[in-house]
């Protein structure tokens, strides 16, 4: 319908008119007992996304292609994957951004144990959170049974909670990833989210004891990868993290107060 | 063949807004409660929500109140709403709010610290508690992890099926979890349907994947009636382009702090047809409109804050008339704004966070500094369930629906923000009473006649002998209502949609899917394109049965409303010879006092 309307604007959104009409996408195929590589052909339209590449497939190729997604909009979180070797989004990681000339690689998340395709349990992370002390508001402020805060004394808080839950912070993390310390580090999405409660002016829990003890945050030996990879672009390591490491040494490593627990 | 079988008192189906906010009230009530979710846990169809929560809290403008957020609601929709819905959502919004601050919600503050509000199309007053434009993963995340910690079982990517009965009643579901494609079953005495909607049935739509009508569909094979369904709304501003980006969502908000529609001539065609019921409320001038934006109270709402059935026909009638932007939109302007103060760079950035983001990096456009090109996107359905106002149960006993799946609160269209607080108000009602239902009533027995053929009828794509691709049907459809069943109706091509969707049905049966049932989307499209189909059939017949204009259903062959067709919704049921039935209800009579308050309000 707006074919007639294209010459007359002069306010067109630019376009990138070097453009491939056809991209490969090398997509890991397999499960937990292992897999490989597949290549596949996509035409490309423009501002076309990682997340359309595999949609493309899916309907005309590879009926199950398995693969999460929900928004495609960078919002909720789902369809974080290994692209190139980096972990990203993949709706919000333009094709015109890569170079189509050689195969696009997509394989899923290595930190987490693969299902299938480019699914992987991330189950872990849900069991991580529920040992997390939840929010306990301290009494209300008003009568009528509410709070008063300063904005500026929910910002930072409120940067934490955009975190969308992708788990690309854990996938990157070389903890995990690495060293697969899952039982002892609960890793930066949760320490990000600790720090969302501890930082919270209403929260009256006390959760630094089991950051330091069960929790690992001695762990983080704050190389900022997860920061690197964050969609919502929260500074994870400056933030959230250091701030929460002070305040475990503060408690627990602090002499005046070591003394001061003997004796309380 | 025994499925491995779970037994609850009460059983959520779907964990947006409404199941976890129902599942978290049933917890309460101190009886076993499943929750049931297609997607991971926190990334339902509510993450998406942008603008805010409506509530009537008055922390912005003292002279909001209950009865004007009541009044609104039934304006805006165009009095075929379920008044007492209307009502309830009013005067409980506010306190679900303030739960949401209970259970660590972090909204945006006022300057005396308490939670801020922002003004929505048809919204009197500033009502939307937000933060930025992220309201909706703040509220989904808040009920998310208070509900782990209240005893919930959830039950992750797992999909229902089919719906059990035993007798009349509802006994369970029976359904498959993705991750190894096995079924289950599960018993319980009471069903909370809250499922959300039903935008993939369009091509162009703001909903992800999961919004395939799946509990509409449920609800009506299961016996229950399907009330409004011909009331969709497109909401007016859903980015177009690139391709790859169409009908993602553009929040309300970004008129709310000022934008503007613009057409290709630089005109502000809002200004030019200003409904007469609105024409009280509304500015007739830029200056006013600007000033209503930056919260002069004495000031009347710009004209792009009109309810969005309104604004999108607007949008749509530039486009037809030539006026449309170059990919076959308007122009929405926030940029603008650097005339009027100062860091308007900063200020924006700062209160639409994620519009900026979405459009810098899918759009390669700059907000701040270069309007958006954005046009009609299928958003939201209005109709759904009927339910019982108060407690929402559906027409089958044990049976509930609450949030987007169930119908009545917002009749004809549903103003911005008060689909969130319907979320909170209704799904607290449905968890509250479907845990007394299942206290009040004997444990249900499960029929084994029904289990085994919902597992026959499942199973069925993966015969040899089946040729049929899902996508390509799944995509047949949306081409077909985004064309037939739209923005603007009529009749004939309505009565065409009608012939395709039988068409379709047809191939449906002969759907194939390739490979084993572990984590399969093709197996899950295939099952999910009954329900598309289903729905599909509800909202055309129900709109060629509504032979007038009103909300988010436009006729062109009757292009006013019509005083018949103000007493009555359309309701459908299946038949007993298996065919959808549509008959007309008249509307519940709206008690004199609240009359009173909507003519105060006016």
């Amino acid at each position: 319908m707006s074919k007639e309307l294209q010459t007359s604007n002069s306010q067109l959104p630019k376009a990138n008119t070097q453009r491939a009409t056809h991209a490969t996408f090398r997509v890991w195929r397999g499960d937990a007992n292992g897999g490989q590589y597949q290549d596949y052909t996509a035409s490309v339209v423009p501002g076309m996304v990682v997340l359309d590449a595999v949609h493309q497939i899916q309907a005309t190729q590879a009926n199950d292609l398995a693969c999460r997604w929900n928004c495609k909009a960078g919002k909720c979180g789902s369809c974080s994957a290994e692209i190139n070797g980096k972990p990203r989004l993949m709706c919000m990681t333009r094709l015109n951004d890569l170079p189509l000339e050689e195969p696009v690689t997509i394989q899923p998340m290595k930190a987490f144990p693969p299902i299938r395709d480019l699914v992987t349990d991330v189950s872990w992370n849900f069991e991580v959170k529920k040992k997390i002390k939840p929010f306990k508001p301290r009494k209300p402020d008003a009568a009528d049974g509410t709070w008063r805060m300063a904005q500026a004394d929910v910002d930072r808080v409120q940067e934490f909670r955009k975190c969308i839950e992708c788990f690309l912070c854990q996938d990157v993390c070389h903890v995990l990833r690495e060293h697969a310390l899952h039982p002892e580090f609960i890793g930066p999405r949760f320490l990000v989210y600790t720090a969302a409660l501890e930082m919270n002016p209403l929260d009256s829990e006390d959760r630094l004891g089991d950051l330091k003890n069960q929790h690992g945050i001695g762990y983080c030996n704050i190389t900022k990868c997860c920061t690197t990879v964050c969609p919502e672009e929260i500074k994870i390591t400056d933030n959230a993290i250091i701030p929460l490491k002070e305040r475990v040494v503060d408690q627990f490593y602090d002499p005046i107060r070591k003394l001061l627990r003997v004796f309380s | 063949m025994d499925y491995e079988t779970h037994e609850y008192d009460v059983l959520v189906v779907g964990a947006g807004g409404a199941g976890l906010r129902a599942a978290i009230e049933a917890s309460a009530g101190g009886v076993r409660v499943g929750l049931l979710c297609k997607s991971l846990l926190g990334k339902a169809h509510t993450v998406m929500a942008e603008g805010g929560i409506a509530a009537a809290l008055a922390n912005v403008d003292d002279r909001d109140s209950w009865q004007v957020h009541f009044s609104d609601t039934m304006r805006g929709g165009q009095y075929v709403n379920n008044w007492r819905m209307a009502e309830l959502h009013a005067k409980e919004a506010p306190d679900r709010v303030r739960e949401l601050e209970a259970w660590g919600a972090v909204f945006d503050r006022t300057s005396d610290g308490r939670i801020l509000q922002r003004n929505f199309g048809g919204h009197r007053y500033p009502r939307l508690a937000h933060v930025g434009d992220r309201t909706g993963l703040e509220m989904i995340r808040t009920l998310q992890d208070h509900g782990i910690h209240r005893g919930i079982d959830v039950h992750m990517e797992f999909t229902v099926v089919a719906l059990l009965k035993d007798g009349e009643r509802i006994a369970g579901i029976f359904g498959y979890e993705r991750e190894r494609g096995r079924f289950k079953v599960f018993r319980a005495s009471a069903v909370i349907l809250a499922t959300g909607g039903l935008g993939r049935a369009y091509r162009v739509t703001s909903n992800s994947w999961e919004g395939t009508g799946d509990g509409h569909s449920l609800a009506y094979r299961a016996g229950a009636e399907l009330l409004d369904m011909e009331f969709i709304q497109f909401h007016p501003t859903g980015m177009i382009w690139p391709p790859s980006v169409q009908g993602i969502l553009v929040t309300e908000g970004v008129r709310g702090e000022g934008g503007i529609l613009v057409n290709n001539q630089g005109r502000r065609f809002m200004f030019d047809d200003i409904p007469e019921p609105y024409r009280n409320q509304t500015a007739d001038n830029e200056e006013e409109g600007w000033q209503y934006t930056q919260g002069d109270k004495s000031a009347r709402r710009p004209p792009e804050l009109l309810t969005r059935d309104h604004v999108a026909r607007c949008i749509n009638r530039e486009v037809r008339d030539g006026r449309g932007s170059p990919h076959g939109g308007v122009f929405l302007d926030i940029s603008w704004i650097h005339k009027r103060i100062q860091n308007a760079e900063e200020h924006i950035r700062r209160k639409l966070p994620s519009m900026y983001h979405q459009f810098k990096q899918l759009a390669d456009i700059d907000i701040t500094k270069e309007p958006m090109e954005v046009g009609p996107t299928t958003h939201y359905v209005m109709g759904g369930v009927r339910v019982d106002a108060d407690t929402q149960m559906s027409t089958v006993p044990g049976l509930f629906a609450a949030g987007e799946c169930a119908a009545g609160i917002n009749g004809a269209n549903r103003l911005g923000g008060n689909s969130l607080s319907d979320l909170l108000v209704f799904g607290k009602r449905a968890g509250e009473y479907a845990a007394r239902f299942a206290r009040e009533n004997r444990q249900p027995a499960i029929d084994r006649t029904q289990v085994d053929l919902a597992a026959r009828d499942a199973l069925a794509p993966f015969e040899a002998t089946r040729t049929e691709n899902p996508y390509t049907i799944q995509h047949d459809l949306q081409e077909a209502m985004q064309r037939l069943v739209g923005i603007v109706r009529e009749e004939a091509e309505m009565r065409n949609a009608l012939g395709v969707i039988d068409s379709l049905k047809a191939r449906a049966r002969g759907v194939a899917v390739h490979g084993h049932r572990e984590y399969n989307p093709g197996w899950h499209t295939a099952l999910d394109l009954g329900h598309l189909l289903t729905v599909s059939e509800a909202i055309a017949l129900s709109a060629i049965e509504r032979k007038e204009s009103r909300g988010g259903h436009f006729r062109e062959d009757y292009p006013e409303k019509a005083a018949e067709f103000a007493k009555v919704n359309m309701t459908v049921q299946q038949g007993a010879d298996g065919a959808m039935h549509l008959r007309r209800i008249p509307l519940p009579e709206m008690p004199p006092e609240l009359k009173q308050v909507i003519e105060e309000n006016k």
